[in-house]
């Protein structure tokens, strides 16, 4: 961030290597904009029938997958063998054995194509998601991140200068979503099979809490999801719908009225979801109104940019590698990185 | 394939490995067994140990790894590693087994070998070997179980046996009870990078390879999530 910027040539291609859940992607993004190709291969079928990811099982996984993920990437983007000017892969926040299979990968290219390593933060490249569709995207903004292992409000005042304003202090928004979900034998993942089934139902039918409502910027969905368990078991006659309709609405106001108020308060120009949550069809139609209602301009990727997927691990690769250069190769895996916290210092 | 350069990666264990090995064995090589960082470690030593013998990467024409069985974690660092790298030079892999890497450099012998790798919670990996001219053979299967087991098939079995790896060494109170029971020396603890490159080296000769794609990890054990599915649903 200090040590100011260095021009990259263009054009500029990285190959960017998500790992760090229950996905193994690839892609390759030429000057930090532009994704030449985006391979996602999704676990999901695999964890299914345990109700979420299983860590040993999603390691496992992505060290079969990631090869030929990363061969289809390369392929699609027309390189053969090499034209690749960096290798970026996620090193945290994450599950440990998962990010370890991306970033050994990934540096194991960059040094036998002899270029640089860039170690990604997953949080910082779901920001960046945004760019790969709006290039003139500027800061200031504010960023509402929501997804199955996160949940937070921050203001990202330029490039890889981030304030987080809020976070969840329970489940994830995304969590609770599975979970719900789970409870009312509606499968894995949660969001997409509550999402579809809301629709049919009545959003005001239960008026569930509102965690911490008006009380700061952070978030608390253990309380909501407890209660929808609580009211179902009273009530075992009520519609499933009502109740994914209901329990969404509560999900969705609080996640929208506290980036609004947080967007207000740091004089934002601009909105930006990010996060698997943020495929969520409610989500995106409540955040465009706010920002209508509030004359803020609404950044909503594509729902395949939401979820997890190396494009934006590529993007902010880039950036990264503008202000920070190369990371070294005794970089390890951090699981608890935090946005703003520079991923080219890990810990071990 | 007489001038063929082989790079071993070996992370099976606590120990980091790595080593470049031709027709004269093993050229550079590069041990660390402490410390257990080897995503850290991995990557640069690979640098090191090309650059003190003076090979560039489009000489290596075969990449050599160590397919466990050992501790998950550093098997993928080490598997992620080596398959990105023939990958990336489009060059062919040999995978070889810890414990087949453990029993190799005890071939001077006459008796049984036992290759024994500390599994954690309690168990070990294991395989018995018998010394066969210019190396050792495999008598059983690799397998997962606990020290104990192992101690009372060796003494049934009344053979002399030498215990070789870091399970031997963990779990020597269970194996000092049998007197025709010998620990190997401390020193050969670890599969080497070294042995791996130079058992590499008569496979390569015969283009014995895998692809990157064919290259599996043995794991010998399921996760845990599967064996308490399995174990619910068994209930
Ligand atoms: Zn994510």
């Amino acid at each position: 961030m200090s040590g100011g910027t260095t021009e990259l040539a263009s054009p500029f291609r990285v190959l960017g290597i998500e790992t760090s859940c229950d996905e193994t992607a690839a892609a390759v993004v030429v000057d930090g904009q532009h994704a030449l190709s985006s391979v996602v291969s999704s676990q999901v079928d695999l964890h299914a029938r345990f109700g979420g990811v299983v860590p040993e099982l999603a390691s496992r996984a992505h060290l079969e997958l990631l090869p030929p993920v990363v061969a289809e990437a390369m392929v699609e983007a027309g390189l053969d063998g090499d034209g690749v000017d960096a290798v970026a892969a996620t090193v945290g926040p994450g599950l440990i054995g998962s990010l370890l299979v991306g970033l050994s990968a990934a540096k194991a290219m960059a040094m036998v194509w002899g270029v640089p390593f860039v170690g990604v933060n997953h949080l910082e490249a779901h920001l960046y998601a945004a760019f790969l569709e709006e290039p003139d995207l500027e800061p200031p903004l504010l960023v509402l991140l929501a997804s199955g292992a996160h949940t937070m409000v921050a203001h990202m005042a330029g490039h890889g200068d981030y304030e987080v304003l809020g976070t969840t202090l329970d489940d994830a928004a995304g969590e609770a979503y599975d979970k719900v979900a789970r409870f009312l034998g509606l499968g894995y993942p949660g969001g997409p099979a509550i999402d579809r089934l809301a629709m049919e139902g009545d959003p005001t039918a239960i008026a569930f809490p509102r965690g911490m409502a008006g009380e700061g910027y952070d978030f608390s969905f253990s309380g909501l999801k407890t209660s929808v368990i609580t009211y179902v078991r009273k009530h075992p006659d009520v519609a499933v719908a009502d109740v994914a309709a209901s329990f969404q609405e509560a999900v969705v106001d609080v996640l929208v009225s506290k980036a609004r108020a947080a967007a207000a308060a740091v004089g934002a120009k601009g909105l930006v979801l990010a996060g698997g949550v943020a495929a969520n069809s409610s989500l995106r139609e409540r955040v465009l109104d706010a920002c209508i209602a509030d004359g803020l301009r609404a950044f909503l990727p594509s729902r395949s940019l939401c979820t997890d997927n190396a494009a934006m691990v590529a993007a902010a690769g880039w950036w990264r590698l503008r202000s920070d250069g190369p990371t070294p190769l005794d970089a390890g895996g951090n699981p608890t990185l935090g946005l703003g916290q520079p991923a080219s210092h890990a810990p071990a | 394939m007489d001038g063929v350069i082989i790079l071993g990666v070996e992370t099976a264990t606590s120990q980091v490995g790595c080593a470049l090995g031709g027709v004269e064995g093993s050229i550079a090589s590069f041990h660390a067994t402490r410390g257990r960082r080897h995503a850290e470690t991995l990557a640069p030593a690979i640098q090191f140990v090309c650059a003190q013998a003076r090979v560039e990467w489009r000489e290596v024409s075969v990449v050599a790894v160590d397919v466990g069985p050992g501790l998950f974690t550093g098997l993928r660092v080490g598997i992620a590693t080596a398959k990105a790298v023939a990958q990336t030079l489009r060059v062919p892999m040999i995978g070889l087994s810890s414990l087949d890497l453990l029993a190799f450099p005890q071939r001077h012998g006459t008796g049984l070998i036992a290759a024994v790798v500390d599994a954690r919670r309690s168990e070990v990996f294991c395989a018995l070997y018998r010394p066969v001219p210019g190396g050792v053979q495999r008598v059983t299967p690799a397998r997962v179980c606990s020290p104990e087991e192992l101690a009372s098939e060796l003494m049934a079995m009344g053979e002399d046996c030498l215990l070789v790896g870091d399970g031997a060494i963990r779990y020597r109170d269970v194996f000092d009870d049998a007197r025709h029971l010998v620990l190997a020396d401390a020193g050969f603890a670890y599969p080497s990078a070294s042995s791996l490159v130079e058992l590499a080296h008569p496979r390569a000769i015969r283009e014995e390879f895998v692809q990157p794609s064919e290259l599996f990890p043995m794991y010998l054990r399921k996760s845990d999530a599967e064996i308490n599915w399995e174990g619910r649903r068994s209930a």
